[in-house]
């Protein structure tokens, strides 16, 4: 539908799609077209695949046990420098184990934490939202005052808070991000909801007598999948940063799990002598970042019709 | 106006008992609040006599308004390491968290709220790249990567700044950059849009074509407006450097609230946390009120609204 608009309207655009298209085949060539046109959201679909695939393959890239301690090559420094060796790309820890190793493996503990860490948040918040945002009234009154105080906390505080209390797991890293930004998903959710609700195609539904489950799931629902993918993408992209933050201070997965944070945890401990042992990990946690802040940009300006012109 | 303000106090009351009811669940989850505020070697005896001082063998609405009570009035009780009022410790380090935190978001703004205006104002420019970079490169760089970054680079390689401490005014150079990178991003991407956005609106045009000079027409319309969503991230973002303070605070030994909170959760400590927990929740809510009276103020779509 969209995509006929844009060839019509607009020159140098493939003509019109062909018929026997079904409505997602034309939604996909949407999207491709738009993600063609976008350089930027191009290099971040493409680096994020590159580290879902690292995440997936991880034991075939990894040349050597990410656990393996070789003392005799401890600190061995990144094979570029003279004393370094290829064997050791970029170089070991203070206990001899491969930092390329450990990073393609601490790939798994960010892609696991980000995915159902946003995965519960946007279960939890896309459910209270609905229900919240098309009940109205008191009960929508009480669920927002206790999102909005949920909200106003000093959230990075409380994070550390409870995951101290709590103690190292990566069940436990996952549960306190998943729940504690579901509120952002809740206000997300009950917004688009209000606006929905008086939309002429729900009142026509709502007129010709379906119910409120039936309204919820088939009109309202798949019209918020759009803004909910945009601010899921970036909230994986700071749920990765948090956990890496944690790791950093002790507080994330057990300290024998190869974790971007956990190996930033050590390597400052040696950065006035081996400075590549914190380095490395944070290019990590950096490109990763990146590449979902690139993809969620082209998703909003790509879903949200209010921006596409751009 | 009047209105406005008194509600907007109510409902920051609200979210100050929110607060209170969260930091006291939050010690309940797991079962046993007596085994985390006691030190590990405590006897069944000193178990038994602070469960009886705190009244934990009460009934739980009972347990909350005595923890209330004694919370409002600022009274935390003392801290297990340190053994001293946990509020005095919170307090002798506000100084310092205080400082570092207004030094890293002048430094934000300083550089942000310029760069976004020059960039919105001639998008596609140079200048307009630059400040689009900075808004990724803020989003995407950890602090605490960036803070060891910069310790490997102006500390250890050029011996330029110091990586520890608060001694001179040269200490807080390198975490003010650190802490106050995120904020600059998101500041730039901010003003950058408003910039962009007002520009192109009726009002703008009319000043133009009226003959007001460009520098008349910034200052009156395109900066007061632009001015309006800033100040509102403002009260957020200081929220968001107590918690990025941690980091911070810790790599540098900076000795601020953030660091407190990274000691006192490492020795399990968690009379001091609940302290500092409430206390941080205070501090952001009272921002987050002022912010919004100075919103009002400069806004009148609300004042009236």
């Amino acid at each position: 539908m969209a995509s006929e608009t844009l060839s019509e309207t607009v020159p140098g655009i493939a003509p019109a799609t062909p018929v026997d298209e079904s409505p997602f085949q034309q939604q996909l060539r949407f999207f491709w077209r738009a993600l063609r046109r976008d350089r930027s959201g191009m290099i971040g679909l493409g680096l994020f695949l590159l580290i879902v695939l690292t995440a997936i393959f991880a034991p075939q890239i990894a040349p050597h046990d990410p656990l393996e301690q070789n003392l005799r090559v401890a600190k061995t420094p990144p094979a570029w420098t003279a004393e370094g060796s290829w064997e050791y790309p970029l170089g070991t820890d203070n206990l001899g184990r491969d930092l390329f190793s450990r990073i393609v493996y601490g790939s798994r503990v960010s892609m696991l934490v980000g995915f159902f860490g946003v995965l519960i948040a946007a279960g939890i918040g896309l459910s209270v939202g609905l229900v919240s945002g098309y009940l109205g009234g008191r009960p929508d009154n009480l669920i927002m005052t206790v999102v909005n105080i949920l909200l106003a906390l000093p959230y990075l505080l409380f994070v550390v808070f409870i995951a101290a209390l709590l103690g190292r797991s990566l069940l436990n890293v996952i549960l306190i991000f998943g729940i504690t930004d579901s509120p952002i998903f809740v206000r997300i959710a009950r917004g688009e909801v209000l606006r929905l609700r008086e939309a002429e195609y729900v009142q026509a539904a709502h007129s010709l007598g379906s119910r409120t489950g039936r309204i919820l799931l088939r009109h309202i629902l798949p019209n918020l999948i759009g803004p909910l993918i945009t601010v899921a993408t970036f909230e994986m992209s700071a749920m990765i940063f948090y956990e890496a933050g944690l790791g950093f201070l002790g507080l994330s997965v057990p300290p024998s799990v190869p974790s971007w944070g956990n190996m930033l945890s050590v390597g400052r401990k040696y950065l006035t002598t081996q400075p590549w042992i914190a380095t490395f990990p944070g290019v990590a946690i950096m490109v990763t970042a990146l590449a979902m802040n690139l993809l969620g940009d082209w998703l909003r300006d790509t879903l949200d019709p209010r921006t596409r012109k751009r | 106006m009047q209105r406005y303000i008194v509600s907007r106090i109510g409902q920051s009351i609200l979210v100050l008992l929110g607060v209170l009811v969260l930091v006291f669940f939050m010690l309940r989850i797991t079962g046993n609040p007596a085994a985390l505020l006691l030190p590990k070697e405590a006897s069944p005896e000193q178990v038994a006599a602070f469960k009886a001082k705190l009244g934990l063998d009460r009934p739980l609405p009972i347990q909350f308004l005595r923890f209330a009570q004694s919370a409002l009035t600022g009274d935390f009780g003392n801290s297990l390491r340190y053994r001293t009022d946990a509020l005095d410790l919170i307090l002798e380090r506000l100084p310092a968290t205080v400082e570092l935190a207004s030094a890293a978001l002048l430094l934000a703004i300083l550089i942000a709220v310029p760069l976004g205006l020059v960039g919105g104002s001639n998008p596609g420019s140079l200048w307009d790249s630059v400040a689009r970079t900075l808004g990724l490169l803020g989003q995407s760089i950890p602090n605490f990567w960036l803070a060891l970054l910069l310790i490997i680079l102006f500390a250890v390689k050029l011996n330029w700044l110091p990586s520890f401490g608060r001694d001179s005014w040269q200490s807080v150079v390198l975490p003010a950059v650190a802490l106050g990178l995120a904020p600059m991003g998101q500041l730039v991407r901010l003003t950058r849009a408003a910039v962009l956005e007002i520009r192109g609106t009726d009002y703008v045009r009319t000043a133009y074509s009226k003959g007001l000079p460009t520098r008349l027409v910034y200052v009156r319309h395109i900066l007061r407006n632009a001015a309006i969503p800033l100040i509102s991230v403002l009260g957020i973002q200081f929220g968001y450097l107590l918690g990025g303070s941690i980091y911070i605070e810790t790599i540098f030994s900076w000795p601020g609230i953030g660091n407190l909170v990274a000691e006192a959760v490492s020795v399990r400590d968690f009379t001091l946390v609940q302290a500092i927990a409430v206390f941080s929740s205070l501090v952001v809510i009272l921002l987050n009120l002022l912010t919004d009276i100075l919103y009002a103020l400069v806004d009148p779509r609300i004042r009236y609204g």
